[in-house]
C-alpha cells in the first residue's frame, strides 16, 4: 500500500508532478498534493458532490477516484473557473440570486454545472435540473442554485 | 426594490451584496481542513462497533509499531493530563434522574456505535486509519436498549449497566386547571404520535487542528464549533490552562444547524494530543463519524390530549412526551423541554400539563438540530387541531383563526418559563392576519376545485396547515467590539459564530449603517477568542437579534464619537455633520470634510502630546448588550400535496409559508435562511430517517442511504412577508434561521390527512414514506 508512484496531475492547466500511493483518492491529491483546496470532500461515498470536478470536461466525483487514474488527465476545479479578476458567469450568477450560504458545497454545484452547461448549452430546464440533484447542499433548499444555473444557461441560449 | 422595515437607512434593510461571497465563490475559503501548518500529523479515532459492551482489554501494540505512527491515545495515556476524565456540561436544571457525562475517552464500558475508544496520530490519515485497524479492543456483549418508550418500562435493560434506570431526567411544565378543563369539555381529542428528527448533515463535517506554539507556551485550535469560546474555556477546564494559553478560532464553517455547538471528546482528545506531541494535529471527521459520533436529534413518542368548547376553543391540553436522549448527556434537556414549550405558544390555552420523561437509549447523545424540538412540538399541537377541527365539524383554518393569540393582546405573557426560568412572553406579532395572508397566498378557499381536477385525473390532491411561533433570541447577551483604525478602517469584533448565513454581512449592515455606508470599508472577525473577550457564539436564532443589538448600540455609540471629535477639529457643532464614505463631512457643504481615518489619527495619541478636543483617546465602542427575555417569531405552512395511491407518493405541489421574523435587515438573507429551512423540514417530513437495527446498530451511515433532499424534491415554495418589529430590541428584529424547518412536518401531515380522507387515515408518525403509506392504503381499503 505505501508504495509511492511518480503521476502528473494537469490541474487548471498547470502539470503538478506528485507522488501518491495507489490508494491515494484524486481529492486528497488534489487538496494536499496540489494545496488546491477549493474542492471540499463532504461524505467520501461518492454521494454528495462537494468534490465534483471536471476530468477531461466531465464531471466526477474526486472522492471516488484514485489519483493515480487521473495521471496525465485535464482536471479543471473550482480554481480555474475565473480569469484573474473576472469571474465564470456561474460564480457571478451565483453571487446575484444568492445561491451560496456557507459555500461549503458550492465548488463542487459550480463544476457540476459548469460541466452541464459545457456538454450541452442547450440542456433543458427539466434535464439541469435533473443533473443538478447530483449534489447535495443543506443550506439553500436549491431554489436559488437552480436560479442562478439557469439564469447562465438562458444567457447561453440567447 | 425589495420591501424594507427601515424606510430611511441607507444599508439596512437592502439585499447588499454579501461579503463572505468573494472567497467563497472561488474556492478560496478557508475550512478547518484547508487549515495545514507544517509539520502536522494527522488523526484517526477507533470507536465502538458495539451499541453496549463492557471493554476488558485495550492492546495498542501494533498499532503503535505501524511505521508512521506517533501515538496512540486511550484514556489511560490521557487521564494524567486531564482535570476531569469525563465531559461534563450538562446545562443545569433540576429535572435530571442519571448523571449522564461523556468520557474523554470510554475506557470500561462502551455506550453507542461510534463511541470513540482510542485515537491515533500519524503522518497521514491513511496511516492513521490503518494503526486504528490494527487496536485490538476485547469486549463482553451487553443488553441494549433501541427504543425509547420500551427503555422506560419496568424490567428493561439498562442503557448503562451500573444505572438504576434508564430515566434520564423527567419534568412537567403545568398551568391551569386540566382536570377540571377536561371534565367540563364539550370535544376531546387524543393522539398517540411518533416523530423522528435526524441528523444535522453540514455538508462540512466536523473537525479541528491544533497547533502548539513552543515559544509562547500557547495553542491555537482551529476548531468547526459555533460556539468557540465555551469551547475555550472547557478545554481550559479539562487540559487545565488559562485563558492566554489557548485561542479557539471558528474558520469558514461548512453549515452548522446544531450540533456543533457541542463540545465534544475530539476536542479534547486533539488539543491535548497537540500539546504532548508538540506538533500540530488534525482530525477531520468523515461523514461515517458523523452518522456515528456526531450528536442527533431522534424520536419522541407524543401522548396528548385536548380539550374544547363547543366552538372549538381550546380549554386544554395535557399528555405525555417519552424522548429518547441517547447515550450521554451532551447538552441537557432542552430539546424536550423546548418541544413542549412551544406547543402552545401560537394558541391562548388557558390549562396546559405536559410531562417529559427523557430516555437514555444506546444511540448517539441527542442535542439541538435547526428547531431544536420545536417541530416536534408544533407537530403535536396541530395534529390535535386538525383532530379537534374533524370532532367539531369545522373548517381545520377556522379552529385555529379562534385560538391564535390575537394581535390586540400582545405582548402576551404566557405562564410557561424558559429553561433560564424567565416568562415566556410574546412580544408582538399578529397570528391571526399571518395565517389569513398566507391562506390567501395559497387559495385555501380555492382549493376545492383543485382537488376536483386531480380526481378526475386519479390523482389525490390535499391541503394542510399549521402554525409556529418560535423562540429566538436568546440572551443574556452577545459582545460586539468596534474599532475605527488610523487606517480608516472599521474592524468590528464578536463572539458570535458564523455558520454560513451571512452573519459577517449582517454585523456589517449594522455598522455602516451609522458609520458611513460603506460596507467595503468594514472587517469583521467572528468566532474568535482573540478578537473578542467574550462570546456566546451560534444557538436558538440568536445572532441578528444578540449581536446585531451589541453591534448596533456600539455603531451608534461610535458614531457620536466620531461627530463630536470631527466636531472638535473642524469647529462646527457635531449635529451639522454627517459620515459619508468614509468621510465626516459639513451636511450640505460636501467639501468641508476629515476622512475617517484623519480622525482615527487625531485621537491616536503621541506620546509627550495633548489630545485634541475633550474626547479622550482612540475610537472605539464595545458593546455586551443585554436582553433576556426572547423575542418570538411566529408564522404559517401550508402545504398542497399530490399523493399516488398505487405508489404511495408524495408529491408537494406548492408550499406557502407567510412569516413574521420583526424587521428584515437583508431580505435576500431572510429568504435563504427560510428556504433552507423550509428543505430541511421537508426533508424531515417525508425523507430523513436515522435508522437503527434492534440491536442499536445503526443502518443509515451514508447520505445514499439516509436521504436528504435534492434539487428534484424541492417544490414551488411562496414565501409571504409580515413585519412586526419586536419592541425588544432598538432595530425590531427576531431571529430568523429556525424557522423555516418548525411547522412543515406538521403542514404536510394535514395535506396528507386532506388528501386521504376518503381512506380516513391519520397521519401519526415523521417521516411518512411511500412505504408507510400504503401500508396505510392497504389497511384502509382492507387489503
Amino acid at each position: 500500500m505505501t508504495q509511492h508512484h511518480s503521476i502528473t496531475l494537469h490541474l487548471n492547466g498547470t502539470a503538478h508532478a506528485v507522488s501518491v500511493e495507489p490508494r491515494h483518492t484524486l481529492v486528497d491529491v488534489i487538496r494536499e498534493g496540489c494545496g488546491a483546496t477549493g474542492t471540499h470532500t463532504g461524505c467520501e461515498h461518492g454521494v454528495c458532490g462537494s468534490c465534483t470536478v471536471l476530468l477531461d470536461g466531465e464531471p466526477i466525483r474526486a472522492c471516488l477516484m484514485f489519483a493515480i487514474q487521473a495521471d496525465g488527465r485535464q482536471i479543471r476545479t473550482v480554481e480555474g473557473l475565473a480569469h484573474g479578476t473576472i469571474l465564470h458567469r456561474l460564480q457571478q450568477a451565483f453571487i446575484d440570486h444568492h445561491a451560496l450560504q456557507c459555500g461549503y458545497c458550492t465548488p463542487g454545484f459550480l463544476m457540476l454545472a459548469a460541466g452541464l452547461l459545457e456538454a450541452d448549452p442547450n440542456i433543458s430546464d427539466d434535464a439541469l435540473q435533473d443533473g443538478l440533484s447530483a449534489n447535495l447542499c443543506r443550506c439553500t433548499g436549491y431554489v436559488n442554485i437552480l436560479r442562478a444555473v439557469r439564469a447562465v444557461a438562458a444567457e447561453l441560449r440567447a | 426594490m425589495t420591501k424594507t422595515g427601515f424606510p430611511d437607512a441607507r444599508v439596512l434593510g437592502q439585499d447588499v451584496p454579501r461579503l463572505e461571497d468573494a472567497k467563497l465563490i472561488r474556492g478560496q475559503g478557508r475550512f478547518v481542513d484547508d487549515i495545514a501548518p507544517p509539520g502536522l500529523l494527522h488523526a484517526a479515532f477507533l470507536r465502538s462497533p458495539h451499541a453496549h459492551a463492557a471493554i476488558t482489554a485495550i492492546d495498542t501494540s501494533q498499532a503503535l509499531a505501524l511505521p508512521g505512527v506517533h501515538a496512540v491515545h486511550t484514556l489511560d495515556d490521557l487521564a494524567p493530563h486531564l482535570a476531569d476524565t469525563r465531559l461534563v456540561v450538562a446545562m443545569p436544571s433540576p429535572s435530571y434522574r442519571l448523571d449522564l457525562h461523556r468520557p474523554v475517552l470510554a475506557r470500561h464500558e462502551v455506550v453507542h456505535v461510534g463511541e470513540p475508544i482510542a485515537c491515533v496520530i500519524a503522518d497521514s490519515r491513511y496511516i492513521a486509519e490503518d494503526a486504528a485497524a490494527l487496536i485490538e479492543v476485547e469486549y463482553d456483549i451487553l443488553p441494549v436498549v433501541t427504543d425509547c418508550e420500551a427503555a422506560l418500562q419496568d424490567g428493561a435493560p439498562t442503557a448503562h449497566r451500573n444505572a438504576a434506570s434508564n430515566l434520564v431526567a423527567e419534568m412537567t411544565i403545568a398551568y391551569g386547571a386540566v382536570e377540571d378543563a377536561f371534565a367540563t369539555a364539550a370535544h376531546r381529542v387524543h393522539e398517540k404520535l411518533w416523530i423522528h428528527r435526524g441528523g444535522s448533515h453540514s455538508m462540512e463535517c466536523r473537525g479541528l487542528v491544533a497547533i502548539p506554539d513552543p515559544v509562547e507556551d500557547r495553542l491555537t485550535v482551529w476548531s468547526s464549533t459555533q460556539m468557540p469560546h465555551a469551547a475555550r474555556r472547557l478545554l481550559c477546564d479539562i487540559i487545565g490552562l488559562h485563558e492566554r494559553q489557548l485561542r479557539v478560532v471558528t474558520p469558514d464553517l461548512g453549515g452548522g444547524f446544531g450540533p456543533k455547538l457541542i463540545f465534544y471528546p475530539e476536542d479534547v482528545v486533539i488539543t491535548l494530543a497537540a500539546r504532548l506531541l508538540a506538533r500540530p494535529v488534525k482530525w477531520i471527521e468523515d461523514r461515517r463519524e458523523h452518522f456515528i459520533s456526531t450528536t442527533q436529534e431522534r424520536d419522541q413518542a407524543w401522548d396528548v390530549e385536548m380539550a374544547t368548547d363547543a366552538e372549538g376553543r381550546i380549554q386544554a391540553v395535557r399528555g405525555v412526551l417519552i424522548h429518547d436522549h441517547g447515550a450521554w448527556t451532551a447538552r441537557g434537556v432542552n430539546v424536550p423541554q423546548g418541544a413542549v414549550s412551544a406547543m402552545p405558544l401560537a394558541y391562548v390555552v388557558p390549562a396546559f400539563r405536559m410531562q417529559i420523561r427523557a430516555a437514555a437509549t444506546n444511540k448517539v447523545p441527542v442535542t439541538p438540530v435547526r428547531g431544536a424540538g420545536q417541530p416536534q412540538g408544533v407537530f403535536a399541537m396541530e395534529r390535535l387541531l386538525d383532530a379537534a377541527a374533524r370532532a367539531i365539524g369545522i373548517d381545520r383554518a377556522e379552529i385555529r383563526r379562534r385560538n391564535l393569540v390575537p394581535a390586540d393582546r400582545m405582548p402576551y405573557e404566557t405562564p410557561i418559563r424558559t429553561r433560564g426560568g424567565l416568562p415566556v412572553t410574546l412580544d408582538s406579532g399578529d397570528y391571526p392576519a399571518c395565517q389569513a395572508m398566507t391562506l390567501q397566498g395559497a387559495d385555501w378557499a380555492g382549493f376545492e376545485a383543485r382537488r376536483a381536477t386531480a380526481r378526475a385525473a386519479g390523482r389525490y390532491r390535499g391541503i394542510g396547515l399549521a402554525n409556529y411561533v418560535e423562540a429566538t433570541g436568546r440572551g443574556p447577551f452577545e459582545h460586539v467590539s468596534i474599532r475605527i483604525e488610523p487606517s480608516g478602517r472599521i474592524f468590528v469584533a464578536t463572539g458570535a459564530a458564523a455558520m454560513g448565513q451571512g452573519t459577517a454581512t449582517m454585523l456589517a449592515q449594522i455598522v455602516a449603517e451609522q458609520l458611513g455606508a460603506d460596507m467595503s470599508n468594514v472587517v469583521v472577525t467572528t468566532g474568535d477568542t482573540e478578537a473578542a473577550p467574550t462570546g456566546l457564539g451560534g444557538s436558538n436564532s440568536r445572532q441578528a437579534v444578540m449581536a446585531g443589538s451589541s453591534a448596533h448600540a456600539a455603531a451608534t455609540r461610535l458614531r457620536d464619537r466620531v461627530l463630536d471629535i470631527a466636531g472638535e477639529l473642524m469647529e462646527v457643532a457635531p449635529a451639522d455633520l454627517e459620515i459619508v464614505g468614509r468621510a465626516v463631512q459639513l451636511k450640505g457643504v460636501p467639501q468641508m470634510r476629515r476622512t475617517l481615518a484623519e480622525i482615527a489619527r487625531a485621537v491616536a495619541g503621541q506620546a509627550g502630546f495633548v489630545l485634541p478636543g475633550q474626547s479622550g483617546p482612540g475610537l472605539a465602542a464595545a458593546e455586551e448588550l443585554v436582553i433576556d427575555a426572547m423575542t418570538y417569531a411566529n408564522g404559517t405552512a401550508v402545504a398542497e400535496v399530490e399523493i399516488d395511491i398505487e405508489t404511495g407518493e408524495i408529491a408537494v405541489a406548492h408550499l406557502v409559508f407567510g412569516h413574521d421574523c420583526g424587521r428584515a435587515m437583508h431580505p435576500r438573507l431572510v429568504e435563504g435562511q427560510l428556504m433552507g429551512g423550509i428543505a430541511h423540514g421537508l426533508g424531515n417530513a417525508l425523507f430523513e430517517f436515522m435508522a437503527y437495527d434492534d440491536t442499536a446498530q445503526p443502518l443509515t451511515t451514508t447520505l445514499a442511504e439516509y436521504l436528504l433532499m435534492t434539487a428534484t424534491e424541492m417544490p414551488r415554495v411562496t414565501i409571504l412577508h409580515m413585519e412586526s418589529p419586536s419592541p425588544l430590541n432598538a432595530l425590531g428584529i427576531k431571529g430568523v434561521g429556525e424557522a423555516g424547518v418548525i411547522p412543515i412536518g406538521a403542514a404536510v401531515a394535514s395535506a396528507i390527512d386532506d388528501a386521504l380522507s376518503d381512506f380516513a387515515i391519520k397521519i401519526d408518525r415523521l417521516p411518512i414514506s411511500p412505504v408507510d403509506l400504503l401500508a396505510r392504503l392497504d389497511q384502509a381499503v382492507g387489503g
